[in-house]
């Protein structure tokens, strides 16, 4: 196992942290707005996000670089600005975490399917390789690739990531099929698990697509085929609307009490992801110490 | 000769090449277009819709079962306009404005096709005014919405209001769906159906325009 995470795990499941996006919006993300440009157009206030999860007893948290792959900056016209927006997203979270937590940058999708021509995995890989370096100039201790649908594309976002030497997270989203344990293209937790660790992913997991019940036997099947730790952050139900603001049903503390059984499956990186916020992380944080 | 009936095969094992082929062939035979459309490609996509229900077919399935439909149709649709035939319905679909999603609405409007409909792509990010452009232009009789951000389902609500205000809200049957929609959220916002997944929305499609 990397020595960061041997470290981290040394004194049982880490907690990471919970949303961004609501997190940004709360200071002034305006709808449709791309929030990976806040790193440089209000970073002081992505760093509040970061500080809001480290206050709140992540041991891990994340970035703000999300989107910023140049495939999906295209859409925003941004590809030139790749490298500044990852190498600034990752700082912001490093000055966060001082030196109580980590920094597991973040990689999202590309938005286009390999599957049906749209993207070659030669750009995807040159595109997430880009990314993976910037992250790591800009400070991150690891690399978190997440919310994919194709495995296909998660495994070159991995060895891409892989190449900076970081530890690797690859989690992807299961909310298809009639049980919700299937990944848009059909992929069990068994395969995805299987397939992203040939690829070279230190942890792999689940996140967003789903409330944290459906979580749990999806770890237990990850945690059963594969050596690897297993990371899990859900969200907080789906979201009804409002006065057209996304609310979400599940509360802090109904998600900190299925903490337990989500580490009996074999979890052991736990936090949140749509819906959630520092008061979810701090209600796992209690769960977790209690 | 092959037989027709092996276009059924071809659309639901996701064979564009065949499907294409034995489309032409049939044609070249004097088989009715309409037809190869109602008693070969339909059922065969409700096969495969069936199978998506089942959890034996999932979204790469769907894709090329709808590739396979789509090839054919490429043939078959300029001989039914030309003769005047008119499409199931004719829909204008799109990810909402603020919304730069697409992998779910393409699913929904390949399958769209696939079902018979005439498809409008209106493509990412699509302002009110668009879908209004498009219904009185082309009088499109659906308006498809997707969205997969929680910050950009309010759109869903703005386009209603503004189909609304155009007075053109009556013409058209509006259907959304995205990762975050719910029925309930459907309810609230006045729209006229909701699917969870892209087999759905052609049903709903269907029972929109027979309604």
């Amino acid at each position: 196992m990397h020595p960061l995470l041997t470290e981290l795990l040394a004194s049982g499941p880490v907690l990471t942290d919970g949303a961004w996006g609501t997190q940004l919006q709360a200071r002034g993300l305006a709808v449709g707005e791309f929030p990976d440009q806040w790193n440089v157009d209000h970073p002081e206030r992505v760093l509040e996000v970061a500080q809001a999860y480290v206050a709140a007893g992540s041991r891990v948290i994340l970035s703000n670089t999300f989107g910023s792959n140049r495939i999906r900056l295209a859409a925003h016209g941004l590809e030139s600005r790749a490298v500044e927006l990852n190498r600034r997203g990752a700082a912001i979270s490093k000055q966060a975490a001082g030196g109580v937590a980590k920094v597991f940058a973040s990689m999202g999708p590309t938005g286009l399917l390999l599957m049906s021509g749209d993207v070659t995995p030669e750009q995807v890989l040159a595109a997430f390789t880009e990314q993976a370096n910037a992250l790591a100039e800009g400070g991150a201790d690891g690399l978190v690739v997440e919310t994919m649908a194709e495995i296909e594309e998660a495994c070159l976002a991995v060895k891409a990531a892989r190449l900076t030497g970081l530890p690797v997270v690859a989690c992807m989203v299961f909310d298809s099929g009639k049980d919700k344990d299937r990944t848009m293209m059909g992929a069990t937790p068994e395969a995805a698990a299987a397939a992203l660790v040939e690829a070279g992913a230190d942890v792999v997991g689940a996140n967003c697509g789903q409330g944290i019940a459906g979580f749990i036997p999806i770890c237990r099947r990850m945690h059963a085929v594969v050596k690897v730790p297993i990371w899990a952050k859900a969200n907080a139900g789906l979201p009804e609307m409002v006065d057209g603001v996304a609310s979400y049903r599940t509360s802090s503390d109904d998600f900190a009490s299925q903490i337990p059984e989500l580490v009996k499956a074999g979890a052991s990186f736990v936090g949140g992801c749509c819906g959630t916020s520092p008061a979810f992380i701090a209600a796992v944080r209690k769960q977790l110490l209690g | 000769m092959p037989d027709p009936k092996l276009l059924y095969d071809a659309v639901v094992s996701g064979d564009a090449k065949s499907s294409l082929a034995i489309t032409q062939q049939a044609l070249a035979d004097g088989v009715d277009p309409l037809q190869l459309v109602n008693d070969y490609m339909v059922p065969a996509m409700d096969e495969v819709g069936r199978r998506f229900e089942a959890n034996e077919y999932f979204v790469p399935e769907l894709l090329i079962s709808a590739r396979a439909m789509k090839a054919a149709l490429e043939v078959i649709r300029p001989l039914l306009v030309a003769r005047g035939d008119k499409p199931v319905g004719r829909v204008a679909i799109g990810t909402v404005k603020g919304d730069l999603h697409d992998i779910g609405k393409n699913l929904v409007a390949s399958l769209l096709e696939g079902g018979g409909f005439e498809v409008i792509d209106l493509g990412v990010n699509v302002p009110p005014e668009k879908f209004i452009e498009v219904i009185n232009t082309r009088q499109a009789n659906i308006v498809a919405m997707s969205a997969l951000l929680t910050t950009t389902m309010p759109a869903m609500r703005t386009t209603i209001e503004a189909l609304k205000k155009a007075g053109v809200r009556d013409k058209v049957k509006v259907l959304i769906g995205g990762a975050p929609i719910t029925q309930k959220y459907a309810d609230e916002i006045g729209a006229d159906g909701y699917s969870e997944n892209a087999v759905g929305a052609v049903a709903l499609a269907k029972r929109a325009v027979a309604a």
